[in-house]
This record gives C-alpha cells, structure tokens and sequence, in this order.
C-alpha cells in the first residue's frame, strides 16, 4: 500500500509538472505573437494547438504497444496528460473565438473555427503516420 | 517574470484538475466515447467566459496570468480531444468521432458564451 501511495504521487507530480513546461511554454508563445499580429487572429493558440496534438499523436504511437521506443506509464502522462495538456488549450480558442465574434468580426471568428478544428485533427494524424513509419524500420523489434 | 510564475503554479492545478475529473468521468462513464475530456472542456470553456468578463472590466492581469493562461489553459486540453477523435475514426467509429468534433466544438462555445453573458449580468449591468 506504502508503495501504491508513493506511485501515485510521482503520477500526480509527473502530470502537474508536465503540465508547468507546456503552460510556460503556451504563455510565452502569446507573449511573443502579441507584439507581430496584435489580436488580428490567434495565431499564437492555434500554434501551441496544432504544435500539441502533433505531439501527442507522434509519441502515443512512438511509445505505444507496437512502438518503437519504451516508456514507462509514468513517463508517458508526463508528457501527454502534462505538457501536451498544458501546452494545448480549448478554453483560449473558444474565448478567442467570441471575442471575435463580439467585436463584430464574425469572418474571422468563424475562420478561427473552420481553420483550428481540422489543422488539430491533420496535426495529430500526422504525428500518428510519422510515428508508425519509424515503427516501422528495420531494427524496431526489441 | 512575476507573471510567468503564476501561469506555472495556475498550469500545476489546472492539469492535476483535469487529469483527476477526467479520469473519474472517464471511469464512471466507460471509455468507449470521451466524456471526461468533454467534461473538462466545457466547465473549462464556461469558466473561462466567466472569469474573463471580469479580469476585462476590472483590469488584473496577475488574475488572467494565473486563472485564465495558467489554470484554465491547462485544465483544457485539445491534445487529448485530438488524440481521442484520432482513435475513434481509427477503429472505424466515424459517427462518434464526427460527433465528438461537432459537440466539443459547439458545447464548449456555447459554454463560454454562457460564462461571458452571465458574468456580464451578475457583475455590471450591460454586456462589454
């Protein structure tokens, strides 16, 4: 039980960290774009959102039960519940979206929709393909 | 500077939150569709509207850097509703995985917009 409990801590402590680095890295990347687009569209969110889902996609097959590389349970949430969670952001791409919608420009919020959704969806099939190409090369049996 | 520490202590609760509610949704509800991401998308899409009708009235940006950038940012998550939709049009469930892009989509927006209109009435009268 002792060491059930100590397991789950480390679980909760690799989520919340991986969840730090993707949050600090989503906050710099809005800090960066805001001076270059200036609200013009959210450019910054969709990155971290197509940049996110790529990850995740790539190295939930890369580690995977046919993967080519090992990763611990662990190992694996820190990354994908923590940075990949932390580094992408629902709320912020709804938010964005109407207050573009608010401020009139409804091209651009319905833009926003219609460009974000199917960019997630291609990022995370993308990082899916590659990943299983490089499963698939020679010398992956372990 | 300042800012940034707060996103990252906002980022640590946020994520834990998320991981913990949706893994219980997830538990409760079966995995066969994914609840426990649309759970936390949509509270965390009304809270943001909420939250971020009155960070804009009054003006806290240190209230935006640790609730909206840091707790909310990383209590929602679209790797997760990317991976999930990925999966399910994988194993030939085209119908949820369509349907689960048009009910995050709409239910989140219609959450936030929900969060923004009620604010707007319980904090100051007229909407911004």
């Amino acid at each position: 039980m002792k060491g059930r409990t100590r397991d789950t801590f480390l679980l909760y402590a690799a989520v919340a960290a991986g969840s730090m680095i993707g949050s600090v890295l989503r906050a710099l990347a809005s800090f960066g774009s805001a001076g270059l687009w200036a609200g013009a569209f959210p450019l910054a969110t969709l990155l971290v959102n197509v940049a996110g889902s790529f990850l995740i996609g790539f190295y939930a097959t890369l580690t995977g039960p046919d993967g080519r590389v090992f990763a611990g349970p662990h190992q694996r949430q820190f990354f994908m519940a923590g940075f990949c969670g932390g580094l992408t952001t629902f709320s912020m791409f709804n938010l964005e979206t109407l207050l573009l919608a608010r401020t009139g420009e409804l091209t651009a919020a319905g833009l926003n929709v219609a460009i974000s959704v199917p960019s997630w969806l291609a990022a995370v099939w993308l990082g899916h393909i590659l990943a299983m190409r490089l499963n698939r090369l020679r010398g992956s049996e372990r | 500077m300042y800012h940034l520490f707060l996103v990252c202590v906002g980022a640590a609760f946020g994520g834990l939150a998320r991981f913990l509610l949706s893994g219980f949704v997830g538990r409760r509800f079966g995995e066969t569709f994914p609840w426990g991401t649309m759970v936390v998308n949509v509270t965390g899409g009304f809270a943001i509207g909420v939250v971020a009708d009155a960070v804009m009235r009054y003006d806290m940006p240190a209230v935006w850097a640790f609730v909206i950038t840091g707790g909310l940012g990383s209590y929602t998550t679209v790797s997760s509703f990317s991976l999930q939709t990925l999966a399910l049009a994988r194993e030939g469930s085209w119908l949820r995985a369509g349907g689960n892009m048009l009910l995050s989509v709409s239910l989140t927006l219609a959450a936030a917009a929900l969060g923004l209109a009620l604010a707007g009435l319980w904090i100051g009268g007229e909407s911004l």
